[in-house]
């Protein structure tokens, strides 16, 4: 019962990523392309953590898993931010910028 | 007659202790000026340029001498993929099944880079430092290779730099970079037991630093990594692993009438100088991360 659950979870996760992985090569603006890859750092690699925290062993197991979300869960957005704050600054293309082109 | 008389003249004046000169005029006249020593050679540029065809002659004359050197070398080594060949079989049979005992290393990659190849990664750290060293003399920035222009527009950047809050990085960097260090710390003093190692730790160091210097900005890292510190930790480091290495091959390679102890398997403080090496390592990859981060942003260290 408990590989099943954690299968599933497991799955989402990888289809999740998947679909992430279309959206940046598919997306064709950056802020477009940054909430495609956004995606899979942050629901892509939870989903999977659950799934392998399900099927962990003892405490320290799990509480690496924790971490490893945690760190994931600081620098990615910080990194996507600082991204997006150098296209705001840099990029004056109002019609890239507003309607995508 | 003038002659003797001037050689009795010259014997008496030696005798008498008088270092007498004869025909002092003539000889002041004559005399050349002493030569003023130039300690400090610098290359003649004319003579260079006429030299041009001897200099392409002798590229050419030593790169085909080292071509050569090295394809006879080749042409020596074993066929590659050979199943007869000693590194098929004899050299990962002894490395497999005496490694541990030879080196006290459980991680055997640190076993056998730090101390069976101990000397290649010597030279591995030596070009990393070369390589600061030589982009150091293409991209530092001093009044001789920045005009006026370039000048005005980087001290523009800096004032826009210094304006900018940058929050939310600061506030990660704040959190991030201890936890991203510690965990390179743990990398290298780890690196005889588990993955990892001077390598990649140092890396991770780096990585770390250089979160640092983005959020902070390059005049607070200045406040603790300068250029000398930067030179020292690396030459400092680049010597230690010198004269750890010497000693083990001085002492003949192989580990007889070598006094450093091995230690139990296992134990932090165990592998004779893989441990120190691989500090050493760390610290010149760390420093050599941040060096070229610094040098291709600001132009400094």
């Amino acid at each position: 019962m408990r590989e099943i659950i954690a299968g599933i979870f497991i799955c989402m996760g990888t289809i999740v990523f998947a679909l992430s992985l279309l959206g940046i090569y598919r997306l064709k603006y950056v802020m477009n392309r940054m909430h495609a890859a956004a995606m899979g750092d942050t629901m892509g690699l939870g989903l999977m953590v659950i799934g392998l925290i399900i099927l962990g062993h003892d405490v320290f197991h799990i509480a690496k898993y924790i971490l490893v979300i945690l760190f994931f869960w600081m620098s990615s957005p910080i990194a996507s931010h600082m991204i997006g704050k150098v296209e705001m600054l840099t990029n004056k293309d109002y019609d890239e910028r507003v309607h995508g082109k | 007659m003038k002659e003797e008389k001037s050689f009795w003249r010259k014997l008496n004046a030696w005798i008498n202790g008088e270092e007498a000169l004869i025909h002092a005029d003539e000889y002041i006249a004559r005399r050349e000026q002493p030569k003023k020593r130039q300690w400090l050679k610098r290359p003649n540029v004319q003579q260079l340029k006429a030299n041009k065809g001897l200099y392409g002659f002798l590229c050419v004359l030593i790169s085909v001498v080292f071509i050569t050197i090295m394809l006879l070398v080749v042409s020596n080594l074993p066929t590659f993929g050979d199943p007869m060949d000693p590194a098929n079989n004899e050299v990962m049979e002894r490395y497999l099944e005496k490694g541990i005992e030879e080196t006290g290393a459980i991680n055997f990659v640190a076993g056998m880079i730090l101390d069976y190849r101990a000397f290649d990664t010597f030279g591995e750290s030596n070009v990393l430092f070369l390589a600061v060293i030589c982009v150091l003399m293409l991209l530092k920035r001093d009044k001789k290779n920045i005009s006026e222009a370039e000048d005005k527009e980087i001290t523009e950047d800096e004032m826009l730099d210094a304006a900018d809050h940058k929050s939310i990085l600061k506030v990660g960097a704040k959190y991030l970079s201890p936890l991203i260090i510690l965990y390179g710390i743990y990398v290298i003093l780890n690196g005889h037991l588990s993955p990892g190692g001077g390598f990649s730790g140092g890396s991770i160091i780096g990585a770390g630093l250089i979160l640092y210097a983005a959020a902070n900005g390059h005049k607070k890292m200045q406040t603790f990594f300068t250029f000398k510190t930067f030179t020292g930790i690396s030459v400092a480091c680049l010597l230690t692993y010198c004269g750890c290495k010497s000693y083990s091959f001085f002492t003949g390679a192989n580990h007889v009438g070598y006094a450093i102890p091995k230690g139990t398997p296992g134990d932090i403080l165990s592998a004779g100088f893989i441990l120190p090496l691989n500090i050493c390592v760390g610290l010149i990859v760390a420093a050599t991360m941040y060096g070229f981060y610094a040098l291709f942003t600001k132009g400094d260290i």
